[in-house]
């Protein structure tokens, strides 16, 4: 059962993460298009042979029928295409979807994108009328979130994840040291940053301490351990096990994944909190892809949060529950340390490109087993353990890539 | 500035405005599924368990636990400036249910998951009452 590792990431593509976005603002297509095709070019594929896309978050200039609209801007003729709404689980979602659809047989070059960049506005949209797009999902009469959860001021997603990191310490260790080691992770992977001339945070080395002296934004967490809002984009193509013996760069197999989701607002999920959806995914990856935790050469973890990337170190069996801040007190989490962990300064370091921040983890598991990474080079680099999270630990995927 | 925008309030369904109309009467209910007893909030046309219709509202003391918590120093969104620093909870009842609230009645530092908290009825000008909680 799952997937039998006979398809590969062959080509990856992305802009840098920026604060600011000063270049010429292009619709989500026009990024679409032009990431895309920086994927093909990488993966050596022509354009013609694209048979599937996967699609994620934005494409505003269409309110459905997102698959078409980019078939028909890119010319692309389509043997499978879908949307993925699984928030910021959706990148890696899409990921293992394509892998499905090729090791189905149904197509064998499947491009998957993700914009990030400013849009052009009309001149005429006022301020109101660009406001009333926040938050939008949870405005509507009917939405349980609007009736329950907004009127309390309840609002996603910094109060959401405090949640989480609340109970978690009122169980496993409430002292400055254990916050102090969830800091480190925003510290470690800052570290990471700091060899990533494309991350926001690069060149800008922080401690623990920075981080908790930080301002408080939501108890327990610092603005510091919150991911920074950016401008980016990425895009993956991915291929075939025979197409992809015709690439020119190391082609990565996807040899496991799996993903779950029960809840959208941590009220109410079933589980116990700080028991999250990764719980249920680690294992049959891992059981998919015939390796186990000690062959993993690096983590590469949707960190939209540090409490999301010590509850994912945690959750998916790489310590016990509790365990993860004696983890990250014990290692080094960087590109050269012990436990390498989001080696391109994950979200925390680079920026947060909206949908594409989940996808640049596969970006970095891709370029670190191709072995490009330069400076930040891991030396082990053969296999990664990838996983992405949706809304308030609400969805969470996780893939293995080996390279071959 | 901030008192110009206003506060978002909540708009009952035609199967959420018992629990509504309940508040207002400073009670609190909370429905039960008459197939398979499981307790269920909010409230929803069937049950969250088996799918049952056989959801009938009942009057609960309200009596909770904090659950987890946090407190927003920064609002959560412009309407809510003039509440910082704003505690917000999930609360567990006895039934099980759990419940998104405020904190009223106590100072951030002294809140901790586990304590016990009670029923505060926040009747508002629109005719909607908010249930929040104060420690027992």
């Amino acid at each position: 059962m799952g997937l039998r590792g006979e398809a590969a990431i062959v080509g990856v593509a992305d802009y840098p993460s920026e604060r600011v976005y000063s270049g010429t603002r292009q619709f989500s297509l026009e990024q679409w298009a032009d990431l895309s095709s920086r994927a093909l070019a990488d993966a050596g594929i022509a354009s013609s042979e694209v048979n599937g896309i996967v699609c994620v978050g934005d494409v505003s200039e269409s309110a459905m029928f997102h698959p078409a609209t980019i078939a028909e801007y890119c010319g692309w003729s389509l043997d499978y295409a879908e949307r993925v709404d699984l928030g910021g689980a959706s990148a890696v979602a899409a990921v293992w979807r394509a892998a499905a659809a090729i090791e189905l047989g149904i197509c064998d070059v499947v491009v998957v994108t993700c914009t990030g960049r400013p849009k052009p506005e009309l001149p005429s949209a006022s301020p109101q009328e660009r406001a009333r797009t926040v938050n939008a999902s949870s405005w509507t009469w009917g939405s349980p979130q609007s009736e329950f959860e907004v009127p309390y001021g309840d609002i996603p997603p910094n109060v959401g994840f405090a949640f989480y990191a609340s109970r978690y310490h009122a169980l496993y260790g409430n002292e400055p040291a254990d916050h102090l080691a969830r800091a480190k992770i925003a510290a470690d992977q800052r570290t990471s940053a700091c060899m990533n001339p494309n991350a926001a945070f690069f060149g800008k080395p922080i401690t623990p301490e920075d981080v908790l002296a930080s301002r408080l934004i939501a108890d327990p967490l610092h603005i510091l351990e919150i991911v920074m809002l950016c401008h980016g984009g990425g895009s993956v193509v991915l291929a075939s096990k025979a197409r992809a013996q015709r690439c020119p760069k190391r082609p990565v197999f996807l040899t496991g994944c799996g993903e779950h989701l029960a809840h959208k607002t941590p009220t109410y999920s079933v589980d116990e909190i700080p028991r999250t959806p990764i719980s249920y995914v680690a294992d049959r990856a891992f059981a998919m892809s015939g390796i186990d935790r000690s062959d993993i050469d690096m983590l590469q973890l949707y960190d939209c949060y540090t409490i999301t990337v010590l509850l994912t170190i945690e959750q998916s069996g790489f310590c016990d529950p509790g365990g993860g801040l004696d983890l990250v007190r014990r290692n080094d989490l960087s590109y050269k340390g012990s436990f390498p962990v989001n080696t391109h300064g994950g979200m925390l370091g680079m920026g947060q490109p909206g949908f594409a921040g989940g996808l640049s983890m596969v970006l970095e598991a891709t370029r670190q087993i191709r072995g490009e990474c330069g400076n930040r080079q891991v030396r082990k680099h053969d296999t990664a353990y990838i996983t992405g999270t949706g809304g308030i630990m609400s969805e969470q995927a996780a893939l293995i890539v080996q390279g071959a | 500035m901030s008192d110009t925008v206003p506060k978002p309030r909540p708009r009952p369904t035609p199967t959420s405005q018992p629990y509504w109309d309940a508040l207002r009467d400073e009670r609190i209910v909370v429905q039960r599924c008459r197939a398979c007893d499981h307790w269920v909030h909010y409230p929803r046309s069937r049950c969250s368990k088996c799918l049952s219709d056989q959801l009938v509202f009942q009057v609960v003391d309200g009596a909770a636990t904090v659950y987890t918590f946090t407190v927003a120093r920064q609002a959560t969104a412009p309407p809510f400036v003039d509440e910082v620093p704003q505690i917000i909870t999930i609360v567990e009842l006895a039934e099980g249910v759990r419940f998104t609230t405020n904190l009223v009645d106590v100072a951030p530092e002294d809140v901790r998951v586990g304590m016990r908290v009670q029923p505060v009825f926040d009747h508002g000008d629109d005719g909607m009452t908010l249930l929040r909680y104060r420690p027992a």
